[in-house]
């Protein structure tokens, strides 16, 4: 581990020795918030219950649809706004400012025109995540270096040579950025959506803990949640991090 | 590699008139998209521009509706400048340092991609209901991006300005006032303008739960009584704000990109 990978770590234990001392020694009110200990107990509860799988895979099916909608319209706008330079430069404006509307306020919309089921969470994951990744498509046909396509037609490839071997590989790590943000912001769509109103679901089943002052389960499918998309968040980042890097060395 | 929210600022040189007219094109278009979902999926679903419009203009002469404004905007300029001024100063205090940039960097990101919606429990058990809940969640949201920007624009000032300043003898002062804020100020205002994003929709979210006044608790009573008119007509009126907001600070983030 490096240093800096060594103090992260003795910083998060830290926090959650912090934490867990607080919460014994009375200076947090225990109905806010307990002690670590007691939240991985909840966790380990409801995991061997097995009661929450079906809310969890729920979810995991809507990111998942979402994901998969927004990652096949993101390409095929990225690959349009390329080609289309002047419709790009008038959609521009818009395309920029995007992520500056509460995207999010389009799901009480969503529940009127769809109804009270899955729907609604696919089409707020499918508009969070869809824009991030039409824009890092197009950053990454922006990027192909022209010297690449030049030396692809002195080799005269046709152009599904072209395209397999020289542009996809070329804009690989930026289309990657684009998936990497797609699953993340599909994931926030649909954990939200599921927090203001739905009838099942990991952000469902929270809110519902919640309500019911069931504190240990709450807190347990928070960690549970939290654990899991932090998991493939970091994976991601690192994964990215080494295409990077390889890109440059080349 | 580049930070967060950079990877969502690919932008395409603008030129002149002709591009704000296509703008002008795009928009319309949206709008006439809008009109034509309206006549497929009928009234009751969707209403139709002018219709929102006319529902926004309805709204809006409501004498209740400047209280509910006023408190989202008070809980929203409250929680915009804990985000600025908090994010600014823990950015630059982790960028001045290379080895607590190195350790915060990752947990940063990860905290920027969590949906942070889920702690809201946690965020209404120790604020309660309230304006200060809803403070908490939209600082919460755009907080992270701003440090991300401010640690990195510090991290990324290149050392020959550092040394000029140290060959032309400048005070600790003056350092910081003629070479280190031009240097880090267009990347801290792209932080801001994406915190600013960010805090309106933790501001909103977090009214939508946490709260009995503000526009986001009119979104959400509005969704509960089936009223698409009015949801329309408030998101309406919510797009225009972020969009007019977010090209004014995108104008001046071009301004400072481009005299670096």
């Amino acid at each position: 581990m490096t240093r800096a990978g060594g103090i992260r770590a003795a910083v998060i234990g830290g926090a959650a020795a912090a934490l867990e001392i607080a919460c014994h020694a009375g200076w947090i009110d225990p109905v806010s918030v307990i002690p670590p200990s007691q939240m991985v107990a909840g966790a380990y509860t409801l995991l061997a219950s097995g009661e929450y799988y079906a809310d969890i895979l729920l979810t995991l099916e809507n990111v998942g649809l979402a994901l998969l909608v927004s990652l096949a319209f993101g390409f095929l706008g990225g690959l349009v706004l390329h080609r289309l330079p002047r419709l790009r430069q008038a959609i521009d404006p818009l395309l920029a400012s995007y992520y500056a509307v509460p995207t999010f306020l389009f799901y009480p919309l969503f529940i009127v025109l769809f109804g009270l089921n899955r729907w609604p969470l696919v089409a707020i994951g499918f508009l969070f995540a869809v824009v991030a990744m039409m824009l890092n498509t197009l950053n990454g046909f922006d990027r192909v270096p022209v010297v690449l396509t030049k030396t692809a037609r002195v080799m005269r490839l046709t152009r599904t040579q072209e395209i397999a071997r020289v542009t996809l590989p070329a804009c690989a790590p930026y289309i990657f950025t684009g998936v990497k943000l797609a699953i993340a912001y599909s994931f926030i769509g649909v954990i939200a959506g599921e927090f203001v109103l739905s009838g099942a679901g990991f952000g469902f089943k929270i809110a519902f803990a919640y309500n019911n002052f069931d504190n240990p389960t709450m807190y347990g499918l928070m960690l549970l949640l939290l654990l899991l998309v932090g998991s493939v968040n970091m994976l991601l980042y690192y994964w990215e991090r080494r295409l990077y890097a390889r890109q440059v060395r080349a | 590699m580049s930070a967060v929210g950079e990877e969502l600022a690919v932008s395409t040189p603008q030129t002149g008139v002709s591009g704000v007219l296509d703008t002008l094109y795009a928009i319309a278009a949206l709008l006439f998209a809008w009109q034509v979902l309206h006549w497929i999926a009928g009234g009751l679903v969707l209403p139709s521009p002018l219709g929102a419009a006319n529902r926004l203009a309805l709204i809006a002469a409501d004498p209740e509706f400047a209280g509910h404004a006023w408190e989202t905007g008070r809980a929203f300029a409250t929680a915009l400048l804990i985000s600025l001024i908090g994010g600014l100063g823990l950015g630059v205090l982790l960028g001045v340092h290379r080895l607590s940039s190195e350790v915060a960097e990752p947990m940063l990101v990860a905290l920027y991609s969590m949906p942070k919606i889920t702690l809201y429990p946690v965020i209404l058990l120790l604020f309660g209901l309230g304006i200060s809940a809803k403070i908490a969640f939209g600082a919460l949201h755009g907080i992270i991006p701003v440090i991300m920007f401010s640690m990195n624009a510090v991290r990324n000032i290149r050392p020959v300005y550092l040394r000029s300043a140290r060959a032309m003898r400048l005070a600790a002062l003056q350092t910081g006032l003629h070479v280190m804020v031009p240097a880090t100020l267009p990347e801290i205002v792209s932080g801001f303008r994406l915190g600013f994003a960010l805090t309106l929709l933790g501001t909103l979210i977090g009214e939508m739960f946490a709260s009995q006044r503000g526009i986001g608790y009119m979104l959400l009573k509005a969704m509960e009584s089936n009223e698409p008119t009015t949801i329309t007509a408030l998101a309406l009126l919510l797009i225009v704000f972020a969009t007019c907001a977010s090209w004014i600070l995108l104008a001046i983030d071009n301004r400072l990109h481009r005299r670096t």
